[in-house]
């Protein structure tokens, strides 16, 4: 039998259980080829994890991740070269910056900033990908659903 | 440039919480310059206001709108249409753009999502720097090209003071002394003559202590037809 204390009372839990959805950013030199290698060496990692290829994650805009938010991603995940391997020399560490720059923001929207997370791992890395993007998921996961998830967009240009 | 920087959200969102719909606008010069008002800010601005109301309960409809210069009347005429459609108005601009729009559009309320800070420049990426305050009556021939005014803490005229530490200023380990780096460019120009010579008290009736001010070129004033002869 299920103990109540169990039971965590948000919307999307009750409703079948809460299956998060965590955007992936993936640097097309890295993370994306380890996330293909993770796949090639039948590495399997959550189906949570839904990659947008960059060609650099020094391509990524704020909004870009606060866009991923409002449109009811309940994680951001940003994968990167290894401090030092950036193909355009410092994308990676501009990345870092925004990142932190978004945990700012996020919490005066009333996010959690462990919503977001940064990882650096090579294209050799597959295995690597998979744990790092599962313990993310897992993170996410822990937080419970986004509150901004399921709700009707409100972008405000009127029809 | 004029150097803004964006206010904190829940100040923004304090202003905005008996409103419901909300333009947001943008500007295209200085403080896109300055990463405070462009369209990215206020893409981002807007993101963050409809997710912080929606977490609250309260959702605010925010349209995003930009012009190339709110300081400017002609600017602003294509925002008419799109104003109509909104409670009130959001500027992403200095303070002379939120009362721009203020008065093009007098029956909404517009609010300054931004403190204005200061007329500068960025001495490397991300990092913008104070360089004039607009006294009315430059200096800049005398000081090699370096402001007292606004780069010394007392606006010193004749030299530096006491607090001036191995090129620093007393107030702040960051600050390097004005008059330090005017005498250094004196030297390197061979000018240092120059600053031997005692400058009397600066006339400061130019400055702000006076109300708001105003420039007048009658050459390029409407004619008036009142005043029109022959």
């Amino acid at each position: 039998m299920t103990n109540p204390d169990t039971v965590i009372a948000s919307p999307a839990a009750t409703a079948g259980g809460f299956h998060p959805e965590v955007v992936a950013f993936c640097c097309r030199h890295c993370a994306y080829a380890a996330a293909d290698l993770a796949g090639g060496k039948r590495q399997p990692y959550p189906s949570a994890i839904k990659i947008v290829e960059l060609p650099c994650t020094g391509r990524i805009d704020i909004v870009n991740i606060l866009h991923a938010f409002e449109d009811g991603a309940d994680g951001v995940l940003i994968a990167g070269c290894l401090p030092g391997s950036c193909h355009y020399i410092r994308g990676n560490l501009y990345a870092r910056q925004r990142l932190d720059y978004i945990h700012g923001a996020l919490k005066e929207i009333g996010l959690e900033p462990a919503r977001a997370r940064m990882i650096n791992i090579s294209a050799a890395m597959g295995v690597q990908f998979a744990e790092l993007a599962s313990e993310h998921v897992e993170t996410v996961r822990a937080l419970g659903p986004s509150p901004l998830r399921g709700q009707a967009q409100e972008e405000g240009n009127p029809a | 440039m004029i150097v803004a920087e964006k206010k904190p959200l829940e100040a923004v969102a304090r202003m905005l919480e008996n409103y419901d719909r909300v333009l947001a606008v943008g500007c295209g010069t200085c403080v896109t310059v300055c990463f405070s008002g462009s369209g990215k800010e206020v893409a981002a601005l807007a993101a963050s206001l409809r997710m912080k109301r929606r977490i609250e309960g309260t959702p605010l409809a925010v349209g995003e709108g930009m012009v190339q210069r709110q300081c400017e009347w002609e600017y602003l005429d294509p925002l008419a249409d799109q104003v109509k459609n909104y409670d009130a108005v959001l500027s992403l601009g200095c303070g002379v753009g939120v009362q721009t729009l203020a008065k093009r559009f007098p029956g909404t309320r517009v609010l300054p999502a931004l403190n204005t800070l200061f007329m500068g420049l960025p001495t490397e990426q991300g990092v913008w720097e104070e360089r004039c305050q607009g006294c009315g009556n430059c200096v800049l021939d005398k000081t090699g090209g370096i402001c007292p005014v606004s780069r010394c803490a007392k606006q010193l005229f004749n030299g530096p003071c006491g607090g001036s530490q191995n090129g620093v200023c007393e107030v702040d380990a960051t600050v390097p002394c004005a008059w330090h780096m005017i005498w250094e460019r004196a030297e390197a120009l061979g000018m240092t003559e120059a600053l031997m010579e005692i400058e009397p008290a600066k006339d400061w009736s130019t400055s702000r202590d006076g109300g708001l001010r105003r420039m007048v070129r009658e050459d390029l004033r409407a004619p008036r037809e009142e005043t029109k002869e022959g």
